[in-house]
């Protein structure tokens, strides 16, 4: 089995994999630079950023912290509980909406 | 491993895959993360709750930010510096984030050369991170007494909503702490390869357990983490 055979003499992987990635982080940064450096605006703005974000963050986590070659229970354990921060990015999304109208309709200026 | 299983056990069962895998895991009556050593098992658990403390940060400048009727102040002109004339916009947060992921890679190297048991590039791959973050760091500094001289502070500042010092000072500065303690770490740990204690099983003077080439990998997921957070600190805070 591959996931236990690694784990024997540690995680070993060619260095080439380490320096392929290495390269790709710098690429996707550079990319995420140009999206401000253009002045990019709107809805292609935030996709851009959001995406090279997340590849970048799925880079690092699967190849540099070795979580693609570690044991599922440990991989759901730690991802799994992280979808809770979305629930309260939403919870906080519905909050802050709430808050900016009775801050405009109570406090806005007087028409 | 399947092959244990296959020795012990009088019924030959195949192992698990997918999901049937972490349920079979998890009710083995037994410790659940199979092949996992504690040392990495707990600073997996540290870093999930760090994740949730930075995520704390990042939803409440979220919020800050989406209820203000003030403008936001723009931070591709606040972070802009002016450099032989012309004045690139982020220029300093890009450098920064080129450092920490240049440190990410090395980093990444040093954990694969301790697994090789080759003492002195682990050391000296582990010193360049170091000296990486410090790098970092300082840079960080930098930043912080260029925008404190502009006269931002934690209530107010020159361009827009008061919310934008108080959030940039908490994720900044928490983030920078993290890196400086990753740095001393790293020396620490870089300073056992290098005598060698990982070859000789030294015990550690905290835990008394034997030393283990682990550590350095060990090490390297608290440092991939704090570049993670950078990943995200960048696109939600400067970027956005």
């Amino acid at each position: 089995m591959a996931q236990a055979s690694a784990h024997t003499q540690g995680q070993q992987h060619p260095i080439k994999l380490y320096l392929v990635v290495w390269v790709w982080l710098f690429i996707l940064s550079a990319c995420s630079y140009f999206v401000d450096y253009f002045q990019l605006q709107g809805l292609l703005r935030y996709s851009l950023i959001m995406l090279f974000m997340m590849l970048k963050a799925g880079l690092i986590v699967a190849v540099f912290m070795h979580m693609a070659w570690e044991r599922l229970s440990l991989v759901y354990a730690i991802l799994v509980p992280v979808s809770a921060v979305l629930v309260f990015v939403a919870i906080m999304v519905l909050e802050s909406d709430h808050t900016l109208l009775s801050r405009v309709s109570s406090f806005g200026p007087s028409t | 491993m399947a092959e244990q299983a296959v020795t012990h056990t009088t019924h030959t069962y195949p192992e698990a895959s997918g999901l049937r895998s972490i349920t079979a895991d998890f009710s083995s009556d037994r410790q659940a993360f199979r092949n996992v050593s504690w040392g990495k098992a707990m600073m997996w658990i540290f870093l999930l709750s760090d994740t949730f403390v930075f995520s704390c940060f990042l939803i409440s400048y979220m919020t800050a930010r989406m209820s203000t009727t003030v403008p936001w102040p723009n931070p591709s002109e606040v972070f802009a510096l002016t450099i032989g004339g012309t004045s690139l916009p982020l220029i300093l947060i890009a450098i920064m984030t080129f450092v920490l992921i240049s440190s990410s890679g090395t980093m990444a190297m040093a954990v694969n050369f301790a697994y090789r048991r080759d003492r002195r590039k682990t050391a000296i791959l582990m010193l360049v991170t170091a000296l990486l973050g410090a790098t970092f760091v300082g840079m960080q500094a930098f930043e912080w007494s260029k925008l404190i001289h502009e006269g931002v502070r934690p209530w107010a500042n020159p361009w827009g909503a008061a919310q934008f010092g108080s959030s940039f000072f908490m994720i900044t500065g928490f983030h920078g702490t993290h890196v400086s303690f990753g740095v001393l770490f790293l020396l620490i740990i870089a300073r056992k390869v290098w005598r060698g204690d990982y070859d000789q099983e030294q015990r550690g003077f905290f835990t008394s357990r034997r030393g283990n080439y682990e550590s350095v990998e060990i090490m390297g997921l608290y440092w991939h983490f704090v570049d993670l957070v950078w990943v995200f600190i960048f696109a939600f805070f400067y970027l956005w």
